[in-house]
């Protein structure tokens, strides 16, 4: 099992034909995804990767009965991307591109939500169910099939978390980007009921970072409603105030959404933290051992 | 991207959002011209720097004469000032505002931010102007109203009758004159792609009219492609030179004070690494994220930017490779160590894609103080015993 796709899931690529687009549906066709065919306006007809290319998305769906599109069109397209998958009937859609408008994303967002589509990202590596699906720009091979569910901010800390934990002898049920933009689509909070109602993970890694008020939303959540252990790390404890690390939304603002902050709620909702991700994996194994007690 | 005082009230200008007449300037001798332009009776003289506090540190100040201004302009022109929103070196003033003085009989506050929860513009009013808005939130969050506006409808009467009973305003032209300067505001923020503009004090004048006194702007960066005129406004002046020329070669660089320099992709590991330094006894130089597309060229302009700092002892480079191949990176830091005298020992961790060729490539390399660290912790722990010469 695993959570929001497997390998059965049909994925079409909305700037399938560009240079990022095609180098990473490639990667994701070598690794087994269901990909049934992409969207570039103007080259409908054609065939790209030897799947067939659309002039809209609602062409692409009618035709291939897609549910996920994965968006790499340029930042200033994003938007209008993600509103046309929503009209189109997609049920989620995993945006890559990086340096989408803020305002913009609010738009679509909230465009998405009213046509009850999903959406992850944007600026975020993807989502992949291991050994079966890899919708996005992780590298595959890190990936091995297990029992830990993990969410992150961060691309690289997903590969860090994924690769520590596979090492301590265990692997990945379902791995997802959410991306550290201001507006993100799903979150921990949307997230961590699926893994808890998966039946095959049994532990989850959450990673944040500092700005915003999502891991704190997620500590009051994991407290209420999550049974299964989860291990936390959040990124910048050392990081300076008002600076922008990196991530869009990666900014500690006055005295709001820093690392200490974050940590202290996830602790007190009974999370495993750690102070540095090189402890994840370990943490991980403690946590999973403590449960075939 | 931040913008000045004086060109925001340029901007609130093209809004006809009401603000007290003022010229920039950028010497004493013009500032006097300017006042005589401006007719008086008072100016006041403001320090034209991208941060807040600039009233408390010195940098405003009020004239009430021709040689009053002269006095002024000279002493704050070529300061430098420290407040609470700068580092500890402060801001060299190299800009005045000259501004009429306004006839103030109330001091608002009024703002338009990106909330994160709601995802929606938010405006922030308070009728505690003048004053830190993060102290007001914090005694007495009670004096500060909340209305998001839902972009897809806009502005609407009823979020101007919540701003304007709100503020407890009761005449009705006072009434009408804050809810068309909010709307005004609000559409500014839209239209503009600005992450927030506030404005403290928002003043309200003896005749009942309300004007920006001061007005703070910020952009999304990920817009500006698309608004050439606020681009324009950008003073790399204000900015931290490393931090620009960091930009130029896709590296998201920023300046700490402790010893280590790091080098890593991915700006959540980039921080991560930094927390893991800390924790091990060790203090991070700088936060650099080299981004998903690193060569040769920016490996070895990232070596250079971190070496300019004369406080570090040792550099950890930490990659973990996905799309970014390590065999690159490793090739990088061969040609890095060509072009820049490279004279403390480099700490490098190579995980992911091809990271036994790299390893490999470093090997084979021969480079003098070139240590390698097995994993993050292994690699941290290196760098920091390193950096304290041992």
């Amino acid at each position: 099992m695993s959570i929001l796709v497997n390998k059965d899931t049909k994925v079409i690529v909305q700037g399938f034909t560009g240079k990022e687009g095609s180098f990473h549906a490639e990667q994701c066709l070598a690794y087994g995804t269901k990909i049934v065919g992409g969207v570039t306006p103007g080259k409908g007809g054609q065939e790209h990767l030897g799947q067939p290319v659309f002039n809209t998305v609602a062409d692409a769906v009618k035709t291939t009965g897609a549910t996920v599109s994965m968006i790499f069109v340029p930042p200033a397209f994003v938007g209008d991307a993600v509103m046309e998958a929503a009209e189109a009937g997609i049920e989620l859609a995993v945006i890559i591109t990086e340096g989408a408008p803020v305002k913009d994303m609010q738009m679509a967002k909230a465009h998405a939500t009213k046509h009850g589509m999903k959406t992850l990202g944007p600026n975020c590596p993807g989502i992949i169910t291991a050994e079966e699906c890899k919708i996005g720009i992780m590298p595959g091979m890190i990936f091995k099939k297990g029992n830990v569910g993990l969410i992150s901010k961060s691309g690289t800390l997903t590969y860090e978390g994924a690769n520590q934990v596979v090492k301590e002898g265990y692997g990945i049920t379902t791995a997802v980007g959410i991306g550290g933009d201001p507006i993100i689509g799903l979150s921990y909070n949307q997230l961590l009921p699926m893994f808890e109602a998966d039946p095959e993970t049994e532990c989850i890694v959450m990673i944040g970072e500092i700005g915003g008020d999502l891991e704190i939303q997620a500590a009051k959540l994991i407290k209420e409603q999550i049974t299964k252990p989860v291990v936390a790390f959040i990124a910048g404890q050392t990081a300076p105030k008002g600076k922008t690390m990196g991530h869009a939304g990666a900014i500690v603002s006055g005295s709001a959404g820093t690392a200490a902050e974050k940590m202290a709620a996830l602790e007190a909702a009974g999370v495993t933290v750690v102070v540095s991700p090189a402890e994840i994996g370990k943490a991980v194994t403690i946590a999973l051992s403590k449960l075939s007690k | 991207m931040n913008i000045h005082e004086y060109q925001a009230k340029q901007i609130f200008a093209k809004y006809n959002i009401p603000t007290p007449k003022g010229i920039m300037v950028e010497s004493v001798k013009a500032a006097v011209t300017a006042a005589e332009e401006l007719g008086g009776p008072v100016w006041v003289v403001k320090a034209q720097i991208h941060a807040g506090g600039r009233g408390l540190g010195g940098g405003v100040k009020l004239a009430k004469s021709l040689d009053e201004v002269e006095t002024l302009a000279n002493e704050i022109l070529g300061m430098t000032l420290v407040t609470h929103q700068t580092t500890a070196e402060g801001k060299l003033v190299q800009k005045l505002y000259v501004e009429d003085g306004a006839d103030i009989q109330d001091e608002l506050y009024l703002s338009v931010v990106l909330d994160r929860k709601s995802e929606m513009p938010l405006i922030m009013a308070s009728t505690e102007g003048g004053m830190d808005i993060e102290t007001v939130a914090e005694n007495t969050p009670e004096k500060i109203i909340t209305i998001p506006v839902d972009p897809a409808i806009g502005f609407q009467g009823f979020h101007g009758r919540q701003l304007a009973f709100g503020l407890g305003i009761t005449d009705k032209i006072e009434q009408k004159n804050i809810i068309k300067f909010a709307e005004k505001l609000f559409r500014l923020y839209m239209d503009n792609d600005a992450e927030m503009i506030e404005i403290n004090p928002l003043v309200k004048t003896g005749n009942g009219v309300f004007l920006a006194l001061d007005g703070k702007m910020g952009f999304d960066n990920s817009a500006l492609g698309r608004q050439p005129e606020i681009a324009a406004m950008r003073d790399l002046t204000e900015e931290d030179a490393d931090e620009v020329e960091a930009a130029k070669y896709g590296l998201s660089y920023v300046a700490l004070d402790g010893e280590i320099g790091c080098m890593v992709n991915g700006a959540g590991l980039a921080m991560g690494t930094m927390d893991t330094i800390n924790h091990m006894g060790g203090t991070p130089a700088n936060f650099l994220d080299v981004g998903g597309s690193a060569n040769a060229e920016t490996v070895a302009k990232g070596f250079e930017i971190i070496l300019k700092n004369p406080n570090v002892k040792a550099i950890f480079v930490n990659i973990f490779g996905g799309i970014v191949r390590c065999d690159r990176i490793a090739n990088g830091i061969i040609e890095a160590t060509k072009i820049t005298d490279v004279n403390v020992p480099v700490i490098v961790r190579l995980d992911g894609t091809n990271a036994p060729e790299a390893a490999e490539i470093l090997k084979n390399a021969n480079i003098a103080n070139l240590i390698v660290g097995d994993d993050l912790g292994d690699g941290a722990a290196k760098a920091v015993a390193a950096a304290k010469g041992e």
